[in-house]
């Protein structure tokens, strides 16, 4: 499937000698690379005939994205601290993608671990108790939090025939009404009026920034899971058997695979990987959990998944690049008068566009392989 | 505690009638489109979009039922696109609803920001009830007329999807579409239509939410109601007639919260708005494995399987 996207960031470089078994493989898989940046690029000159329609300046646009997303040591920090949520409920999209599910339920795996963080974390406040004991606690509240959100509803696909896309939002909807309830009930701060929260964690139990970066380490916590769940995804047998049951979940059950193993282990993974983003989002973000942690990180993530064609690796520059949309929106919605669901919209049209752009797989004869030589 | 429990289950059937509109219109559309070989789960962004371009048409024009057929309209468009875009070769119907789903809502947000305050006309209502002049009763059963078109329509669509040309059109293309090829269908024609048309009911749906009093448009309006009409559907095992009991069942659950935080019981107001995901969830663990949804799922369906 798309498991040599990886190697495929050097496309540019390939001169496809015939009978390089190398250089036509590289060419191949360049496919995946190429159409999905083709239909980002469509998705934009949509989105600019979108903005021209309204008397708005594409250009201006681009300009504030580039300011706001990457133009400076300041904004690098916002964009990479914002790209660190993302990576991982886009491997919450990711990792049941190799088994063919569709998991889009990351937004309430996200605050149920954000919110099962915090209220570890509030009983500890002034205790004194060391943080080198707390914050990995917090941290297995949150993944533990999140991957058993996840794993039930691959245990209801596995069990029932439940289809998980639909389950995993219901679930999403019910995290966050459960947190909504210990928020706003009996986990209140008292002091908080405007915005219920939780109490605060403190700064005993923050999580800093990493050095030189200005970005807190929920960036490298990230990039390491990614790494991680490609590794695993695409180097061993656990990976391979994924894969194959995502390929045809009859010949894996022919063959004894594990299917129903590989189904709860993924979506855990995948819900951990999005709980651990509620840690972050809480230890490192906002000190407290509330309403602020369904930011809609989680919906993001799906599209971060989708145009990275679920290959963890890849998923770490897309979400940089919406992380950096992101990071951007309040300098377009200031400067340009645009309001926030600019953004959104922005997101929606790649999308559509994205997965339109499946139609042109196999389509271009320069992917292809020809002849035989390039298959031994 | 007797009077509580009255006014408790009083405010439950008006509001079971209320929240189960919605419910129904998307419904009815979903069923449709499944019917036809595929699904849409882009219907919560027709809901959004359907509510918010509603609400602005009734407020520049001042009719709410230029309103309602504004927001079928963007259906139509929604649904449309939908279907145009799962006719191209390998492109999968669940994902490009979840796309659908992040640009309708979007679109809706976007452009709805300047209708958050003004006052749009609503929808009138019809006074079931006054001539008990119990005060609770007529205040609860004073039903929004699009309840009544809702359940003409699953009607119609029960009666066409047995009797009519049109209806064996589409159950043929949803159950084989081997079978209505060799019939001459054209399949992708009939399910781009069917989309179009669910969307368009999805819409009207969306329009309620924001046109029914005392309702408004605001961003916070439809939370999974279009995805959860969905599991409705498989519930409902793809009746229409049924698709109506099922919304009003679901319309109880949604009014649960809000009836109890009438008679002061406010502990615990978010978990009673839990309540109708958990019971989409529990209805979904009960009737996705169930041999009859099995046997009466359109053969083309890839949710079932």
């Amino acid at each position: 499937m798309t498991d040599a996207v990886g190697t495929a960031a050097h496309l540019t470089a390939a001169p496809a000698r015939r009978g390089s078994a190398a250089a036509l493989r590289l060419r191949a898989a360049s496919e995946y690379v190429v159409i999905p940046i083709l239909a980002v690029v469509a998705a934009s000159l949509i989105f600019a005939l979108f903005l021209l329609a309204l008397g708005k300046s594409p250009a201006a646009f681009l300009d504030l994205l580039w300011i706001g997303g990457f133009g400076s040591a300041f904004s690098w920090s916002n964009t990479l601290s914002r790209a660190a949520p993302l990576i991982l409920t886009a491997l919450t999209v990711a990792i049941p993608a190799q088994l063919g599910l569709t998991i889009i339920g990351g937004e309430g795996a996200l605050v149920l671990g954000g919110f099962a963080a915090a209220a570890l974390a509030v009983p500890f406040v002034g205790s004194g108790a060391p943080a080198a004991v707390v914050l990995p606690l917090m941290a297995l509240a949150a993944v533990a939090a999140g991957g058993l959100w996840i794993g039930l509803a691959g245990l209801l696909r596995l069990k029932r025939g439940v289809n998980e896309t639909i389950s995993s939002l219901l679930l999403s909807y019910i995290a966050i009404a459960v947190t909504l309830f210990f928020i706003e009930g009996p986990l209140r701060d008292p002091a908080s009026t405007a915005k219920a929260s939780t109490l605060p964690i403190g700064a005993a139990y923050a999580v800093g920034k990493m050095p030189f970066l200005k970005v807190h380490w929920g960036f490298a916590a990230g990039v390491v899971a990614a790494a991680l769940l490609g590794v695993l995804m695409s180097r061993t047998t656990f990976g391979f058997a994924a894969r194959i049951t995502g390929g045809n979940i009859r010949a894996a059950q022919a063959q004894g695979l594990p299917v129903g193993k590989l189904t709860l282990a993924c979506c855990s993974l995948a819900g951990a990987a999005a709980g651990l983003a509620g840690f972050f989002e809480v230890a490192a973000v906002q000190g407290r959990a509330n309403a602020s942690l369904a930011a809609g990180y989680g919906f993001t993530g799906i599209l971060v998944s989708f145009l990275a064609r679920h290959n963890p690796f890849a998923i770490l520059p897309v979400a940089v690049l919406f992380g950096g949309l992101a990071a951007a929106g309040g300098l377009v919605q200031r400067r340009m008068g645009l309001p926030d669901a600019t953004v959104l919209v922005l997101q929606g049209f790649i999308f559509v566009v994205l997965l339109a752009s499946e139609t042109l797989y196999g389509r271009f004869p320069v992917f292809r392989i020809s002849g035989r030589q390039g298959r031994a | 505690m007797s009077a509580h429990l009255a006014i408790v289950l009083t405010a439950m059937l008006g509001g079971a009638i209320r929240v189960s509109t919605p419910f129904i219109f998307v419904a009815l559309g979903e069923t449709l489109t499944e019917k036809s070989g595929r699904i849409n789960l882009g219907l919560e962004g027709t809901l959004v979009l359907g509510a918010m371009l509603g609400y602005a048409t009734a407020y520049e024009t001042g009719s709410p039922w230029a309103g309602v057929l504004a927001g079928g309209l963007a259906g139509v468009a929604l649904g449309a696109l939908h279907g145009l875009l799962c006719s191209l070769p390998r492109v999968n119907d669940i994902a490009v609803g979840i796309a659908l789903m992040t640009l309708g809502t979007g679109l809706a947000f976007f452009f709805g920001k300047p209708f958050i305050q003004p006052e749009a006309p609503h929808l009138p209502s019809v006074p079931l009830a006054d001539w008990t002049g119990d005060h609770a009763l007529a205040e609860a059963l004073r039903v929004n007329p699009l309840f009544f078109v809702g359940i003409a329509t699953a009607l119609a669509m029960a009666w066409a999807f047995r009797n009519t040309r049109v209806g064996l059109v589409v159950r043929t293309t949803g159950d084989s579409a081997a079978a209505a090829l060799a019939m001459g269908i054209p399949v992708d024609r009939v399910r781009v239509l069917a989309t179009a048309a669910g969307g368009f009911l999805a819409g009207v749906g969306g329009s309620f939410l924001s046109l029914s009093y005392p309702g408004s448009w605001n961003e916070g309006l439809s939370s999974g109601q279009g995805l959860m009409a969905v599991a409705l559907v498989i519930f409902a095992r793809w009746s229409p007639i049924r698709c109506v009991g099922a919304a009003l069942l679901f319309g109880a659950a949604g009014a649960l919260g809000p009836a109890l935080q009438s008679v002061g019981v406010t502990q615990g107001y978010y978990l009673f708005n839990a309540a109708p995901y958990v019971l989409t969830l529990l209805i979904m663990v009960g009737s996705s494995s169930s041999v009859d949804a099995h046997r009466a799922a359109p053969g083309e369906l890839s949710i079932t399987r």
